[in-house]
């Protein structure tokens, strides 16, 4: 005991360094914009590549903030590219045939909040763990919307000339692209639904311990179905940003999302065993997502290299965040300090 | 005593599927009083806990809190909490995760009027009970630590610390002590007395007859489901304890 404190005091500028939430993912990415830099700079040392990622992550970044919550609580969500898909179609439908676009969104987000809300009772109350529960949903979702929908995809270019187009996914003086305000504000307000309010501590200490959950008074299968339904809402949320900047919907728009954002959530260092959750994370994480994605291109690597260095970020980020938290938490850690004692 | 006790419980029983687990249980908890309840593991003791404190409802009978008769399907922690009734379970009252500040609040956080948590508030009165009501001075342990660095004794002491800052009336510790350092177990036991100046009352849970028999002012036995034993302790001896428990082993080997 006496020896682990003195340690940690030695550590402790480097600590408190890290224990700034998201201080690690920032450095990754930073690092990670200065390693493409060096090897792409024609692509890396303009503007125009931040600007394409501002455009393209607010989607991804958006359903990783739900995921971020959904994993704090020691649960997993795999349905959500179904749900971008509805709300994507709920969305294109409606102004294809309406012209709606405020209702349009308005529908579209109520879908995915119902079908979030489905995928929670069916978790909490049919009592399967969300991982097996929420794979069956992203079937029988995904299998939905492709009936709905004819399994036609909808293209809907004339939302380029709407009002609503310039609002959602605008370019601010011609450059900077709206979505990523939007899902910067979006980031704010879930940092502070996890952070600062009651039911973001409920799901914090669901995470830790149902059963500790259940002690101190905290109505369990409740927050799990507020929980999943607002990963619904944000991700048919998602869907519909996707359509208005793509101009198209087709079934299955979601389908690149799954793992991309999975890793996001778990590169940005929420704990995979739930209980803490990391939102600032979450952001850089997406952003090194999809800069991962560009800088090998842009690097004259080919694309199929692209997951291969996602797998390999994520691994490292895992390792790195578990160790963050508790470095006898990583064995090969623990075995090389126990060596370095004797 | 006259006055109305904190909780009676009458005629309860609670099955799993066949097996019952309580039978026709009446008993009554009254005010400033340190109850012990003894059992062997399966006896029905934390059934009896968790009927008591909301987390299960009983198969049948009636609870009493505060003389007022209890509906048991809108019974729950969170109404326990109301009636200020608050369990300490040897192992599962804290999130390990999480720092002592919410540890204090989670399930009843102070918010401010836009619903969010008051930190600021949270932290103040954490720092305050754990410098007044549970004496934690000068051990590095701040309202920012986490659980998961406390040593056992300490994790006792900020969940009774915890129950007495919500002004129970009732506190249940379930083997506060199990697993703890002989030091530690002074600790917590010093905390329990310190229950009762408060006026308050404590169902003691126990494995250890001689740290019951030391603090407690009644005794009660549970032998499978059934209460066998309900005593002031100032009426037996510690010997005549021990033989009453060795006699019921006895009964059981013979049937």
């Amino acid at each position: 005991m006496t020896a682990k404190k003195s340690n940690s005091e030695k550590t402790s500028l480097l600590v408190k360094l890290f224990s700034i939430e998201g201080a690690g993912t920032a450095l990754v990415f930073i690092i990670l914009i200065l390693l493409f830099m060096f090897t792409a700079p024609r692509a890396f040392t303009g503007y125009r590549i931040y600007m394409s990622f501002m455009a393209s992550v607010p989607p991804a970044l958006i359903i990783a903030l739900g995921l971020t919550l959904v994993a704090s609580a020691g649960e997993m969500d795999l349905s959500f590219p179904a749900t971008v898909a509805f709300g994507s179609y709920i969305f294109s439908m409606l102004f294809q045939q309406y012209e709606f676009t405020w209702i349009a969104l308005f529908a579209a987000v109520m879908v995915g909040t119902l079908m979030g809300f489905i995928n929670g009772w069916i978790i909490t109350k049919l009592g399967i763990p969300s991982m097996i529960a929420s794979l069956a949903m992203m079937f029988l979702w995904g299998g939905l919307v492709t009936i709905i929908s004819n399994g036609i995809s909808i293209a809907i270019p004339t939302i380029q000339a709407t009002f609503f187009h310039t609002i959602m996914v605008g370019r601010i003086g011609g450059y900077f692209p709206a979505q990523m305000i939007w899902a910067l504000a979006i980031s704010a307000f879930i940092w502070l639904l996890l952070n600062r309010h009651p039911f973001g501590e409920n799901i914090l200490f669901i995470g830790d311990s149902e059963k500790v959950a259940k002690v101190v008074g905290i109505p369990v299968a409740r927050e799990r179905i507020k929980l999943f339904t607002l990963m619904g809402a944000l991700s048919a949320l998602a869907g519909v940003f996707l359509t208005v900047e793509t101009n198209v919907y087709f079934s299955s728009q979601g389908q690149g999302y799954l793992l991309t954002v999975i890793a996001a959530v778990f590169i940005g260092g929420t704990s995979i065993f739930g209980g803490s959750g990391k939102v600032v994370g979450t952001v850089f994480a997406a952003l090194i997502v999809a800069i991962i994605e560009a800088g090998l291109v842009a690097s004259g690597i080919q694309g199929f290299w692209t997951r291969f260095f996602i797998g390999v970020v994520f691994i490292l980020s895992v390792v790195m965040n578990n160790a963050i938290e508790d470095p006898d938490k990583v064995p090969l850690i623990k075995s090389i300090r126990l060596r370095m004692k004797r | 005593m006259p006055s109305t006790p904190i909780v009676r419980l009458e005629n309860v029983s609670k099955f799993y599927g066949k097996v019952e687990s309580l039978k026709n249980v009446s008993i009554e908890i009254g005010n400033n009083e340190i109850v012990g309840l003894i059992g062997d593991n399966g006896a029905g003791k934390s059934t009896l806990i968790k009927v008591l404190t909301g987390v299960e409802q009983p198969t049948s009978g009636t609870l009493y809190i505060h003389g007022k008769k209890i509906d048991a399907a809108n019974y729950s922690v969170k109404e326990a909490h109301k009636l200020k009734i608050e369990t300490v379970y040897q192992d599962s009252s804290l999130g390990e995760k999480q720092p002592l500040w919410r540890n204090f609040f989670v399930g009843r956080p102070i918010t401010n009027r836009f619903g969010f948590i008051d930190v600021k508030e949270e932290k103040r009165i954490a720092d305050q009970i754990m410098r007044t009501t549970i004496g934690f001075r000068g051990v590095g342990i701040d309202y920012d630590t986490p659980v998961s660095s406390l040593s056992g004794g300490e994790r006792q002491g900020v969940a009774i610390g915890r129950a007495m800052y919500f002004d129970s009336d009732l506190i249940v510790l379930d083997e506060p002590t199990v697993a703890l350092a002989l030091k530690e177990v002074r600790k917590v036991l010093d905390f329990i007395r310190s229950i009762k100046t408060g006026g308050r009352s404590c169902i003691y849970i126990e494995h250890n007859i001689q740290h019951v028999y030391e603090v407690c002012d009644r005794l009660l036995v549970l032998d499978r489901g059934e209460i066998v034993l309900d005593k002031p302790t100032s009426s037996m001896t510690y010997d005549e304890l021990i033989n009453f428990l060795m006699s019921m082993h006895k009964i059981e080997e013979t049937n």
